[in-house]
């Protein structure tokens, strides 16, 4: 298994390093010359921290030698850059952030740290997370590495990039409506939302707190289970994160699925989202069955109603949460003669049109006289909705669907605004019901015309805290079905 | 619910945000239409149910009353857009007169 | 003319106020909680509001608003909740505040008062909330000080984040006097409680009043308006008989209240209107998705409960009902704990309630006052007192000498009886031995006695004095005077 370090997973890195086979600066050093060589191509990086890089890798290797083993030991980790990292530029992809740094660092990206990850730049995303395709950054443009032509997806385009495009070994994401999940997807990476709480969101740019949560892009399931272990649990910084054991997810991962019960959502009836993309989700349910599965029909009767909540809820709890983007305290400002004034200058040349359109729906929406008929109501859906995946876990033990309704679009392919957001669709339920849920390759599509393929994400949701399970079960499809693997991105690889 | 036509100019005040004749149009427009989709909510029977107030149910969750190390002057003010000494500086807040 | 139109007119007062709880830390984030200290030294990423921090709740402080609830008789309901409150302004560093909206941690309640002239009254409570406290932000260019009129202002976060309590009152007070009377009795049950220093000059208690009139006797509420920017009671007071005069002089003269918000100024005299022609506050409240509700079991809330010390109103009126203890000096002593456990364990052990209160509240205050030091530190303990007292009400010893066996408690501590004893203090009441004192006197001073006798009563004094002289003051005085009576005729 000679493959070159940057194409090699976080386990492999880091059991070199931890043997000594290989050294963490070397890690380093590899994935910066990758980012040399692909990031005029790609931009997936908004901020590269060469040296800070090379002198954790250092203290990294200085660790190793005195006998320490750590589970990222020299793992090169992209952090997407609506996380706060002590002394980088944290932007949030947006103007009003477009030169500020933070002086503190958000706790998951700490306890990755002190795992051994060594971060070597923040990535790429919609503005404050706001959107699908990445398109919505103020700050630069990310390209998909599987066909440059097209969107990597988002928020996290970024960090879902920097991995598919193997300028990092490990990325991580935050997902609010399916933000990691969707750029997954699009960019033949694993994207994995765990149970809202498990991740503390401390250090995280709040965009809906409700909703919100971190987790990782990574090239493998076991990856991504080493991510999550290393950064799941309560934090006594952030009171919605949850005061349970958490249960290692990365050793004993399953190699096969029978016995369980695997629920095919009826609303979401891939028919509608043309031939060959429905082709690759058949196939993708007939090889869960193959690996001993059961597949039953399962009934989410609110989830159409997912995306009019979302958007609800969302925007609301984002309105307020970007208040505090008003240029007094940090941030960019636009003068003016009064105070007033000043705010309403500042936040409209700070922020972008996807952003200033959500704050203005979640004003409304929260506003005196609609607050009932809108914020409470879609608070209900969304009881609704959760208590349909409990109905329906009742009856299986997890659920498999699409991870997005299309592969990757070519950029401004989807102007509309609502067009877009149409694009959470299947990831938003699950949201909205703060279930884990993470999207595996399964399969590639050459739309028309086009002549690159495109990869597809199969999209697994389980119970609350069921992160087990649910890298297990993908953790088998993966093994058996190889999808990732069966094409490189445009950008190549080296190796 | 109905669909009622947002007042753009009155929301992007409470929300301080200064908006071009063209955005008030465009946004109107764009949020017009959100709100088509978001009616839809209306057709739900949500009389029976909470409303969710968290996904997981936690409770008490508090701090102890403990001194916790603060962020130095000199960290907190490098940033700041427009300072004078120690303090933040704003251009005047209109009077209520 | 103000009398009849006051007469004419009932005013209805309630009373809000900002309370800064007394604990180490602020109500989200561990930074101190203190006043004073340099700008922008007490702060970090979640009290600056700054991008990613997260709020976590001071336990500490939810317990002390909990407190205050329970020794007000408010109720306590098993779940509340934060909400946030959204308004944009420069010493608001999340340009929203966290606070409570429809479930605080106590509904109702009631403050018990008193008058200067010792009568109870009591003005119920709507709520006690919970809320975080916004920076500080100083006007200039305006030349004084006010931000109308200012340039620019200068903001200071350090207070951004303290805990605060915000008690509303209900509309039940109807005069200056008893608006005042309400906060001081607030002000010494939450300082009983140690919740907070309630200092007005340290903005540890902040207050606003809102103000109506209403024709005596009917039962409607009038126009409201709400008097701001009061910093001392004395201001609460002047303020407030201002804005009834005002609002009587209103209506007196056919006008009509404009419901609005009034600044107090204190140089003036006078109030101004703050009318904002900014739209009124849609504040936009919703449950704050940061932070879990607050729920109490019945065990946690009587435990607080049981810990709860003796309420300054109930010690008010059970000195001054049960032990008849004129209402300044019950007041002192409501404000001087030590001192009123002193006083009440004197009573206890002497049983004697008028001699314990001339005593301790005379004669001991002024040692203490003297030597600086309080009675409840001194060498004299509440027992010895009760101990002297005896001696005084058995006539054992004269009031004279009573004052000197106090000097020598105080300096030597002791017991009264043993320096009685030892010292033969005793007063002389046998009537033989006291008349050979008068005659004695008598006989020394015939010119006196003629005096006397010719008219000049007054001189009975100087008779005494000898007398009391002769016998080195132990002559019991009430002999002395039967005797004289008698024999100067």
């Amino acid at each position: 298994m000679e493959r070159s370090l940057i194409e090699r997973t976080a386990a492999e890195i880091a059991r070199g390093v931890n043997r000594g086979e290989h050294s963490a600066a070397e890690a380093v050093d590899a994935a910066l010359a990758r980012v040399g060589e692909v990031e005029e191509r790609v931009g997936a990086f908004l901020t590269v921290l060469s040296d800070d890089a090379r002198n954790r890798a250092c203290a990294i290797d200085e660790r190793v030698r005195a006998g320490e083993r750590l589970p990222l030991a020299g793992v090169p980790l992209a952090v997407k850059d609506n996380m706060c990292v002590t002394g980088t530029r944290t932007t949030c992809g947006s103007r009003i952030l477009e030169r500020w740094t933070a002086p503190y660092t958000a706790t998951a990206v700490r306890r990755l740290e002190d795992a051994g990850a060594i971060v070597i730049g923040k990535t790429n995303l919609d503005e404050f997370a706001m959107g699908s395709s990445c398109e919505n950054s103020a700050l630069g443009v990310t390209r998909n590495p599987y066909d440059l032509s097209r969107v990597p997806g988002g928020s996290s385009g970024g960090s879902a990039a920097a991995v598919a495009g193997y300028e990092a070994a490990i990325g991580i994401g935050s997902d609010t409506g399916g933000s990691i999940r969707e750029p997954g997807a699009f960019c033949n990476v694993i994207g994995f939302k765990p149970t809202y709480g498990r991740v503390s969101r401390y250090g995280l740019i709040a965009f809906a707190s409700s909703l919100d949560q971190i987790g990782p892009l990574t090239r493998t399931v076991e990856d991504a289970a080493l991510v999550y272990d290393a950064m799941a649990g309560y934090d006594p910084m952030d009171s919605t994160s949850i005061d349970r054991p958490v249960e290692p997810t990365a050793k004993g991962l399953l190699e096969s699925l029978s016995g369980l019960k695997v629920g095919i959502v009826r609303q979401f009836d891939t028919r509608e989202l043309g031939d060959d993309v429905d082709e690759v989700y058949d196939r993708a349910y007939h090889d869960l069955e193959a690996l001993g599965a059961e597949l039953h029909d399962v009934s989410l009767p609110t989830a159409d109603y997912g995306l009019a909540t979302y958007y609800l809820i969302a925007p609301a709890e984002c309105s307020s949460n970007l208040a505090r983007f008003d240029g007094v305290r940090y941030g960019s400002r636009v003068e003016a003669a009064d105070v007033q004034a000043m705010y309403e200058n500042t936040r409209a040349a700070g922020f972008g049109p996807e952003v200033k359109r959500r704050i203005l729906i979640g004003t409304y929406a929260l506003s005196s006289g609609y607050y009932d008929a809108y914020y409470v109501r879609a608070q209900k859906a969304r009881t609704l909705i959760a208590r349909d995946f409990e109905a329906a876990f009742a009856e299986v033990d997890l659920i498999a669907c699409p991870a997005a309704s299309s592969p990757a679009f070519t950029f401004n392919a989807k102007s509309d605004p609502y067009s877009m957001y149409m694009m959470d669709y299947y990831t938003i339920p699950m949201s909205l019901a703060g279930l884990p849920a993470l999207s595996v390759p399964c399969g590639w599509v050459t739309p028309p015309g086009g002549a690159l393929p495109l990869p597809m994400g199969l999209q697994f949701a389980a119970p609350l805290f069921s992160e087990k399970l649910l890298l297990g079960v993908a953790h088998a499809y993966e093994s058996a079905t190889k999808h990732a693997l069966k094409h490189k991105p445009e950008v190549g690889a080296r190796g | 619910m109905s669909s009622e036509k947002i007042d753009v100019r009155y929301v992007a005040k409470l929300a301080r945000i200064a908006l071009t004749d063209e955005e008030v149009e465009r946004f109107g427009a764009q949020l017009g239409d959100l709100l088509e989709h978001v009616n839809a909510l209306g057709a739900l029977d949500t009389s029976a149910v909470p409303a969710t107030a968290q996904v997981v149910e936690s409770r008490n969750v508090e701090r102890p009353d403990t001194v916790v190390p603060c962020l130095s002057r000199e960290t907190v003010m490098a940033q700041a857009p427009q300072r004078q000494g120690a303090f933040f500086r704003v251009p005047r807040i209109i009077a209520e007169e | 003319m103000a009398d009849v139109t006051l007469t004419r007119y009932q005013a209805v007062i309630g009373i809000e106020c900002h309370v800064e709880l007394k604990t180490l830390t602020k109500m989200f984030c561990g930074c101190p909680n203190e006043f004073g200290g340099e700008p922008n030294s007490k702060v970090c990423p979640v009290c600056l509001g700054m991008p990613g921090a997260l709020p976590a709740a001071n336990g500490e402080a939810i317990e002390h608003v909990v407190r205050a609830g329970l020794a007000f008789g408010a109720e306590i309901p098993a779940f509340s909740k934060f909400d946030r409150k959204n308004y944009f302004y420069p010493d608001m560093p999340k340009n929203y505040q966290i606070s409570q909206y429809d479930m605080p941690l106590t509904l109702g309640g009631e403050v018990k008062f008193w008058r200067e002239d010792g009568s109870m009254s009591a003005c119920r409570l709507v709520r006690i909330h919970l809320e975080e406290d916004t920076g500080k932000s100083t006007h200039a260019g305006s030349g004084d000080g006010r931000i109308a009129g200012s340039a620019y202002s200068l903001v200071d976060f350090n207070r951004a984040g303290v805990p605060l309590m915000e008690c509303v009152s209900e509309p039940e007070i109807h005069s200056a006097e008893d608006a005042v009377a309400y906060l001081e009795s607030l002000r010494r049950t939450l300082l009983a409680l140690g919740v907070s220093d309630v200092k007005m000059e340290e903005g540890s208690l902040r207050c606003d009043a809102n103000v109506s009139i209403r024709p005596a006797g009917s039962t409607e509420l009038g126009t409201k308006t709400e008097i701001k920017n009061m910093n001392s009671f004395r201001s609460v007071h002047r303020a407030i008989e201002n804005e009834i005069a005002r609002q009587i002089e209103v209506l007196e003269s056919g006008g009509r209240i404009v419901q609005e918000t009034r600044g107090w100024d204190e140089v003036n005299g006078v109030t101004h209107s703050m009318r904002s022609k900014e739209l009124a506050h849609d504040y936009r409240y919703f449950p704050d998705p940061d932070l879990v509700p607050v729920e109490f079991s019945r065990e946690t809330l009587e435990s607080i409960r049981g810990s709860l010390p003796e309420l300054p109103w109930r010690r008010f009126e059970r000195l001054t009902g049960q032990y008849g203890v004129e209402p300044k000096q019950a007041t002192q002593l409501v404000d001087n704990v030590a001192l009123a456990e002193y006083f009440e364990r004197v009573v206890a052990a002497s049983r004697h309630p008028q001699q314990a209160k001339n005593l301790v509240l005379g004669d001991l205050s002024r040692l203490a006052n003297e030597t600086q030091i309080p009675v409840a530190e001194s060498k004299v303990t509440p027992e010895a007192l009760a101990e002297l007292i005896a001696l005084i009400e058995a006539k054992t010893i004269n009031s004279k000498i009573a004052k000197d066996v106090l000097q020598r408690l105080w300096e030597n501590g002791g017991s009264p009886k043993s320096i009685v004893e030892n010292e033969g203090l005793a007063q002389t009441s046998d009537p033989a031995a006291v008349e050979k004192f008068v005659d004695d006197v008598l006989a020394a001073n015939e010119k006196v006695v003629a005096d006397y006798r010719a008219g000049k009563t007054n001189v009975a004094g100087f008779l005494v004095g000898q007398i009391m002289k002769t016998s080195r003051g132990k002559a019991d005085p009430a002999l002395v005077n039967e005797l004289l009576r008698k024999k100067l005729g």
